[in-house]
């Protein structure tokens, strides 16, 4: 009901359309008012169980929705980084963390992402993990990305690049004698 | 990862930068540049007209200048070649100055005022003489204005005009010595005097307009002269015999010769020894150097020798000087203690002084060793005179009045070694009122700047900005700065004088004439050699002074024995003097330091026996305990013989001296004297530091230096090729480079180059060499660069290991080893000629490294490294080019930006020194010559600090200004908030 009728008046009946309610019915007797005969056929559990399975079923679904949701995350960083290119610069460096930081926010917070389909019957398990290996795979990206900048010390140069030269043990002096 | 990004950042900012040059407003700031000439030789006056007074100077660093007489500033200065001595300078017909040089085949004239070089005539020479010039003082118009000069064994005379040779004579016999050429009276008989085979007396008269012999009149003096002839008067010559007893007086009036012989010991009983004429020109008279003393001598009417006067040494006499018609002056000169009177006398009456004045001399100027003097009309038309002296540690003084009216240090033109010392350590407790005036001096300092920055200054301010800049209270400070650019240099002269220079503005800290480098008995002609650090103290700083070792040596001789003296950095004391027992033959500073931290030398005598030095009982233990470690080698340039020795034990000789060694032969590389001429040795410095030895290269690869402290590079020539360039056919001549390893005497690598020439100049430092020759083919300099990789430790790649630490990179190494080594080399073209070469050094190594080269032009040159790459190829890949690998071109490219000398020249550079800073982008040089010049330069730019012109001021105000910002906008935004919320 609308509020600005409501001032008018409080309640009303529609007889007219006790004809076509009644219809409905079986004696012909017209039901009496506001009795809905459609509400009292169903058996109060059925309707609790089905609402409930819609209810499983919606959360489930939405679950793999979000447990999905890092792929298209993954495709774009990709496509990011081909952009970004192989040179050392202040945008590759941006992406590249940015891809680093992405799924590892995303993984911390992977039990408050699943939280509101969390349910008895809804198995949380399997979108979970689908959710923690795509997080996985885009930082996997990451670091490959940071690998291919040459920032990660997997050579051997980024360990000896500051070793000292090695001691000698013997010492010798001198040079043009002196005349 | 960090390194990664530093690295990153360096190749941006290498990218970035190729020349390091300073702006206009920049000179003076970090640099100076102090001009010099030298020991003087000869000075001339000119002071007769109204004008500038001068005197012009010629020394024996081979410069000739002009000097202000009032301020002892230079006018103009020409430092001459290497080998061009000057000989002789005279002026001549008051504008032009003559000088005779290289051995007297070169007659230049320069134009007095502004010393420009009018002409040049380049004279006859078929064997070496003496060289005589001689200018008549007197020039009639219709004369022809002549010089004369006698070289080479020719005579000449040449118009003073254009320099044109008008006639020649060719004077030249087996053994003949021509000792004086001279004019009497300016008549037309040109007079040269001679000594055939020290034997016989030789007069040639000759004609003065067309050079001919009109008369010889020899005649022989049994006994045989000794030494040289003294002109005394118009035809009286003075000399001794061959056995220096008697004074042979020579007549050669008018054709014919007489001697009359006199024994000294006739008229001047007393003297005893050995006797020398004083080399004075006195007109009449003459004077006798004895061991005693000086004693002067005249004619008297009839031709006997008369003694005048007899002075106590150390006397010095000047030369004559007319002041008037018939009256002549000279100057006497006694010293006593720090005193030096000044008597200058009438050559005609020795009794009565026409100046008779004493100065105060500072005791480390030494002796006077030459005076000259000239004379000036005073205001009451009296006589003044003026005196140029010339003292033992060559600088130059001007007395005046009594006074010392200049002085001038020019025994710094000959600096011999140099080393450097830190300054003291600040003491707390400045006063508060210093502070805060140097507060105020900042914030005002700063505000101008800001001015600048802003544009809102004005040309005063502008000016005023650039004198604080350059007048800078910091950077003169005598304390140790954070930055470590403040330090003393501390510089040995030829002179035997050790100067303390300042960093900051090159004033003369302290100097010291050390007494142990004078002529004294049993040490005839001292020679300093080598300056060292002896004890730098760390532990004890505050309370411990630095010293340095002065070595020098008694003589010429390789057995002449030595002097060791320690001098105190920081005062310039003395604090030990003493002349070694043996001969010093090499002196090897050791890489220890006993407990008072002295650095411990060994000096090698004539018989190849070490002595250890400092001699404490502690050194010797420091000194046992590694013997077996330690090594030497010799390198003899004349035989073309290099030695390695090991100790072994006592000397035999003396076994009671425990600081002495015994040194055993270990290898020998003999050059072939028939294709192989020694040219060059060097090495690395002993104090340089290498922060890594891995080399990272494209891809991140790496390749294992080979550093080694006893690399030593040799480079030989073929003997035929050893003189000028282009003396000789390409195939005549080629360049053999080593790298020997200087403990085990095992060749690293050798290669040839053919058709190259010398002079060869080399740098060594890290695993690289760098060497400049001539290439004969090419007719251009090449500079050539050899890297050195140990393949021994190439395979070194296993990440896992490195990471865990399981590898023996850091372990130490015995040479004995026999490390697999690897070159890499590379040659290029290069515009010019190199006088010396040097490399920056910094403290831990990590800045990239410059060649600082002296160009023939005296100017320092830097050049990156990264030129002078290996590894360079015509199209560098694009991680090489991330590398900073530049592409490869035939010349190596002088940019004019990277002179870093700027506008100066360094005349007669001799030497490159650079000290590290404490600030890791940062070298100190100090190049010496016969000017002194020092600079700081950043190779790879100042990345570890701020610049010194950076507006601190600036960035406070807009800190400032951001703070406030941000306050008055957070105030605003809750105004509006609150109303918001009322609404």
């Amino acid at each position: 009901m609308e509020k600005g009728k409501g001032l008018a008046r409080r309640w009303a009946v529609e007889f007219a359309e006790s004809s076509a309610l009644s219809s409905s019915s079986s004696s012909g007797i017209p039901d009496p008012l506001g009795y809905n005969i459609s509400l009292h056929d169903l058996d109060d559990s059925t309707v609790a169980r089905q609402k409930k399975d819609a209810e499983a079923a919606w959360k489930s679904q939405k679950a793999w929705e979000v447990a999905q949701a890092p792929f298209k995350n993954l495709m774009m960083m990709g496509f990011m980084m081909w952009m970004a290119g192989s040179t050392v610069h202040l945008f590759s460096i941006g992406i590249t963390f940015s891809a680093l930081w992405q799924p590892i926010s995303a993984l911390q917070g992977v039990g408050k992402v699943f939280e509101p389909y969390k349910d008895s019957r809804v198995d949380t398990i399997t979108p979970k993990l689908l959710f923690i290996a795509l997080n996985l795979a885009g930082l996997g990206l990451g670091v490959w990305k940071l690998n291919t900048l040459g920032l990660l010390p997997t050579h051997p140069s980024d360990w000896v690049s500051s070793l000292a030269p090695a001691l000698e043990v013997e010492y010798s002096g001198g040079g043009l004698l002196i005349n | 990862m960090a390194a990664r990004f530093f690295l990153g950042f360096l190749i941006l900012l290498l990218h970035s930068i190729i020349s390091c040059g300073v702006y206009e407003d920049q000179v003076g700031l970090a640099d100076w540049h102090q001009r010099y000439i030298g020991k003087t030789k000869h000075a001339v006056f000119h002071s007769h007209k109204t004008g500038r007074k001068r005197v012009v100077v010629s020394t024996e660093e081979n410069v000739i200048a002009s000097l202000d007489l009032r301020t002892g500033d230079i006018f103009w200065r020409h430092v001459l070649g290497e080998n061009d001595p000057v000989n002789q300078v005279e002026i001549s017909l008051g504008k032009y100055v003559i000088t005779l040089s290289s051995e007297g085949s070169v007659l230049r004239a320069w134009n007095l005022p502004d010393g420009q070089l009018i002409w040049e005539s380049v004279l006859q020479f078929s064997a070496p003489s003496r060289s005589l010039l001689h200018v008549p003082t007197k020039f009639g118009l219709e004369r022809e204005n002549l010089v004369f000069v006698f070289g080479g064994g020719w005579l000449h005379a040449v118009s003073s005009i254009d320099g044109e040779k008008i006639w020649k004579k060719e004077l030249y016999t087996e053994g003949l010595d021509i000792q004086q050429v001279f004019q009497q009276d300016d008549s037309d008989i040109l007079y040269a005097v001679g000594f055939l085979d020290s034997l016989q007396f030789v007069a040639y008269h000759i004609s003065v307009k067309n050079g001919e012999v009109l008369e010889e009149s020899k005649k022989s003096f049994p006994s045989g002269f000794y030494g040289s002839m003294l002109l005394v008067s118009q035809d009286i010559l003075v000399a001794l015999d061959a056995s220096r007893s008697s004074i042979v007086l020579i007549n050669f009036a008018r054709g014919s010769v007489s001697f009359h012989e006199t024994y000294i010991s006739d008229i001047v009983p007393e003297v005893a020894g050995i006797v020398e004429i004083v080399p004075s020109k006195l007109s009449g008279l003459f004077a006798l150097r004895t061991d005693a003393s000086l004693v002067l001598f005249r004619f008297n009417s009839i031709g006997e020798l008369v003694v005048e006067n007899t002075f106590s040494h150390p006397t010095i006499l000047s030369d004559s000087i007319s002041i008037t018609e018939g009256h002549q002056v000279f100057a006497v000169m006694q010293h006593a203690e720090t005193k030096v009177h000044i008597a200058v006398r009438f050559v005609n009456d020795l009794t009565s002084d026409a100046l008779k004045e004493t100065i105060e001399l500072h005791p480390q100027r030494g002796n006077v060793q030459k005076v000259f003097i000239n004379n000036y009309i005073k205001t009451d038309r009296s006589h003044g005179f003026r005196a140029l002296l010339v003292m033992e540690d060559h600088s130059l003084l001007l007395v005046q009045q009594g006074k010392i009216v200049w002085s001038r240090e020019d025994g710094l033109a000959s600096v011999v070694d140099s080393t450097t010392s830190e300054l003291p350590v600040e003491k707390d407790g400045v006063s508060v009122a210093k502070v805060e005036h140097s507060l105020f001096e900042w914030l005002k300092g700063h505000m101008l700047k800001l001015k600048e920055t802003l544009m809102l200054a004005t040309p005063d301010d502008i000016a005023a900005i650039q004198e604080m800049r350059l007048k800078s209270s910091e950077k003169t400070k005598m304390t140790r700065d954070h930055n470590g650019f403040r330090k003393l240099i501390i510089v040995l002269t030829k002179a035997g004088k050790v100067f303390a220079l300042h960093t900051g503005d090159g004033r003369v800290v302290w100097s010291l004439l050390l007494r142990s480098l004078r002529i004294s008995e049993g040490c005839e002609c001292p020679s300093a050699l080598k300056l060292s650090q002896w004890q730098v103290p760390h532990h004890r700083a505050m309370v411990e002074n630095p010293s340095v070792l002065v070595l020098a040596k008694c003589g010429p001789d390789f057995l002449q024995s030595g002097v060791f003296s320690i001098i105190d950095s920081y005062t310039g004391k003395v604090r030990s003097s003493q002349k070694l027992p043996h001969s010093l033959l090499q002196v090897i500073p050791l890489p220890f330091t006993d407990s008072t931290e002295q650095r411990l030398h060994l000096v090698i005598d004539s018989n190849f026996e070490a002595h250890l030095y400092p001699r404490t009982p502690d050194s010797i233990d420091i000194f046992l305990r590694e013997i077996s470690n330690i090594y030497w080698y010799a390198v003899d340039s004349v035989e073309g013989i290099m030695k390695g020795y090991s100790f072994n034990s006592k000397c035999k000789a003396d076994m009671e001296d425990e600081y002495c060694f015994n040194s055993k032969e270990l290898w020998s590389i003999i050059f072939p004297a028939h294709s192989e001429k020694l040219a060059i040795i060097a090495t690395r410095k002993m104090n340089e530091v290498v922060h890594t030895q891995a080399k990272v290269i494209a891809d991140q690869d790496v390749m294992y230096k080979y550093i080694s402290k006893s690399l030593l590079f040799v480079a030989t020539i073929s003997p035929k090729a050893a003189g000028e360039i282009g003396s000789v056919t390409p195939e005549e001549a080629w360049l053999i480079a080593y790298l020997i390893d200087a403990v085990t005497g095992r060749i690293l690598h050798r290669v040839i180059h053919q058709g190259a020439q010398g002079p060869v100049n080399a740098v060594v430092s890290e695993n690289w060499v760098v060497y400049h020759y001539f290439n004969l083919r090419a007719h251009r300099y090449e500079m050539s660069v050899i890297e050195i990789y140990d393949q021994s430790r190439a395979d070194n790649k296993d990440v896992l290991k490195l990471v865990l630490g399981k590898h023996n990179l850091t372990s130490p190494i015995s040479l004995y080893s026999r490390p697999e080594v690897v070159v890499k080399s590379q040659s290029y073209f290069f515009t010019h000629s190199v006088k010396v070469m040097t490399v920056t050094t910094t403290a831990k190594g990590i800045t990239s490294k410059q060649l600082l080269i002296g160009t023939i032009a005296d100017q320092v040159l830097a050049l990156d490294k990264r030129y002078l790459d290996p590894r360079r190829t015509a199209n560098p890949t694009q991680s090489e080019k991330e590398e900073g690998i530049i592409p490869l071109t035939d010349t190596l490219p002088i940019i004019p930006q990277s002179y870093v000398t700027h506008s100066l020249q360094v005349e007669g550079i001799r030497g490159i020194v650079t000290i590290p800073a404490k600030l890791e982008s940062t070298t100190l040089v100090f190049a010496y010559g016969v000017d002194l010049f020092f600079t700081r330069i950043a190779p790879s730019r100042t990345y570890d600090s701020l610049t010194e012109d950076f507006n601190y001021a600036l960035l406070l105000i807009t800190i400032v200004a951001l703070v406030a910002a941000i306050l008055v906008t957070w105030v605003l935004s809750e105004k509006k908030e609150l109303r918001d919320r009322w609404k």
